[in-house]
């Protein structure tokens, strides 16, 4: 993502945004204390099903079903190539140094060997791939995660994480490649790879879930807290057992 | 004690000698009963998987996407295994409390078939990637402990699933799944929490029903 797609992304939350204050209903009480903006998330929400429903999720199951295999993994190593390189600086930022070694160890080499990470060499080497984020990162220093939004298009993310993405959008190397349309290519081509690659977890939800909007939030914010855990997070108190 | 046990004996021995091989049967048995049931967790979680992988990967009506072969499946291998009754006491948190017999009775029943089904596309949808169980790091004693078992896909993050399991008198089962750090009772407990405030404990097993009810029609 770049600050094209920042910019667009912030005109369609704006327009939600507008929208959800149109016609949410006061009466509505948010049923989780990390969601105070609910009745404007889930209005976002209903946006989203609709908008991703009718173009971005027919796109994405098409790109699935009519790209080769191949070419499918060789875009989605060289995405996850460049998701390497952030994950690498926010090791570094969480003073991870044997996290930020395998990751900076896997950028290197399969920018250098793997055709600009379009081969994943590094992980047939069997180094483990990271999955460090800006949001991860504020979240180790210590920063709360702040609401939960529902964003139509982007998704399921908190105030913390969001600000994570736009960190993230505004440093991407993309966004410094200085021919225009093939900056552009690989935005579009990023975010189909991106929708493409929630689509199994999406039928899940759609198994799962008996109201979608409330099991999405909490997945989204059990992984979060486990990714900035480590994947050792602290045991929540219940109130009930 | 000493005396009544030899006069136990001795009255076996005297007058019922016939029935002896049928006691020690009845013992041998009783004997391998919790020697199987005390299956250890973590190769309980192993053994099974792999079994399950295995049908997924060998069984041709699996392969095809059979969705009834699937559950049959997992109804016979995987289900008997699950804490159904302390899953769904802990998804439905206070509200399971002052539920009748009969509540808890068909709330089990349906959350049972909505994880069931559940499971039916996790499973699919894992069927090409390896499963590996970690070595348990518990006090052999415990009767409460998580079971770490990671997802291997090529070029991906593993993702963990752990399992929360406790100790019952037929074997280890387990009460929850932790998938990528996504507990599904958490998970539920939310969804169960709002469909109980909406319409009770009945408005929330109505759900479920239109939910399995829905998925049977696909």
């Amino acid at each position: 993502m770049d600050k094209l797609t920042m910019r667009r992304m912030l005109v369609v939350f704006a327009a939600a945004a507008l929208l959800a204050g149109c016609t949410a209903t006061p009466s509505r009480e948010a049923s989780s204390a990390d969601d105070p903006f609910e009745p404007m998330n889930r209005v976002s929400y209903r946006v989203h099903e609709v908008v991703d429903g009718q173009i971005i999720r027919p796109f994405a199951q098409a790109y699935v079903d009519y790209t080769p295999r191949l070419v499918q993994q060789g875009i989605r190593n060289f995405f996850g190539n460049i998701d390497d390189l952030f994950s690498f600086v926010n090791a570094v930022l969480q003073n991870k140094p044997e996290k930020a070694g395998h990751d900076l160890g896997r950028f290197i080499t399969n920018t250098g060997f793997g055709l600009l990470g379009i081969i994943d060499i590094a992980s047939d080497a069997g180094v483990p791939k990271g999955e460090e984020d800006f949001g991860q990162t504020f979240g180790v220093w210590g920063i709360p995660q702040g609401p939960y939004l529902f964003i139509p298009v982007f998704g399921p993310t908190t105030v913390r994480d969001g600000t994570g993405w736009v960190v993230r959008a505004y440093t991407s190397p993309i966004g410094y490649i200085s021919d225009v349309p093939l900056r552009n290519v690989l935005i579009g081509i990023g975010a189909v790879d991106l929708r493409a690659s929630a689509l199994q977890a999406e039928s899940l939800v759609n198994q799962a879930a008996i109201d979608r909007y409330t099991f999405i939030r909490r997945a989204y914010l059990q992984r979060r807290r486990y990714l900035v855990y480590d994947g050792q997070p602290p045991p929540l108190k219940e109130d009930d057992e | 004690m000493t005396n009544s046990s030899r006069r136990m004996s001795a009255y076996i021995s005297k007058q019922h000698l016939g029935l002896l091989p049928a006691l020690v049967a009845m013992l041998a048995a009783l004997l391998a009963l919790p020697a199987f049931a005390q299956e250890a967790p973590d190769a309980l979680v192993k053994r099974v998987s792999e079994e399950a992988i295995a049908i997924i990967k060998s069984d041709p009506k699996v392969q095809a996407g059979d969705q009834a072969r699937i559950r049959e499946l997992i109804e016979t291998k995987l289900a008997p295994h699950f804490d159904i009754d302390r899953m769904t006491a802990l998804a439905a948190g206070r509200a399971y409390r002052t539920a009748t017999p009969e509540q808890k009775k068909e709330l089990g029943e349906q959350f049972k078939t909505l994880l069931i089904r559940t499971y039916s596309s996790a499973l699919n949808q894992y069927r090409d990637q390896t499963i590996e169980a970690k070595p348990l790091r518990a006090d052999p004693n415990a009767t409460d402990v998580t079971v770490r078992t990671e997802v291997i896909r090529p070029g991906q993050p593993p993702v963990q699933i752990d399992y929360s399991m406790t100790k019952t008198p037929s074997g280890w089962k387990a009460y929850d799944v932790i998938v990528g750090g996504v507990s599904l009772v958490t998970n539920y407990r939310d969804e169960f929490t709002q469909q109980v405030q909406a319409g009770g404990i009945d408005g929330l097993i109505r759900s479920l029903q239109a939910k399995n009810g829905a998925g049977a029609a696909k």
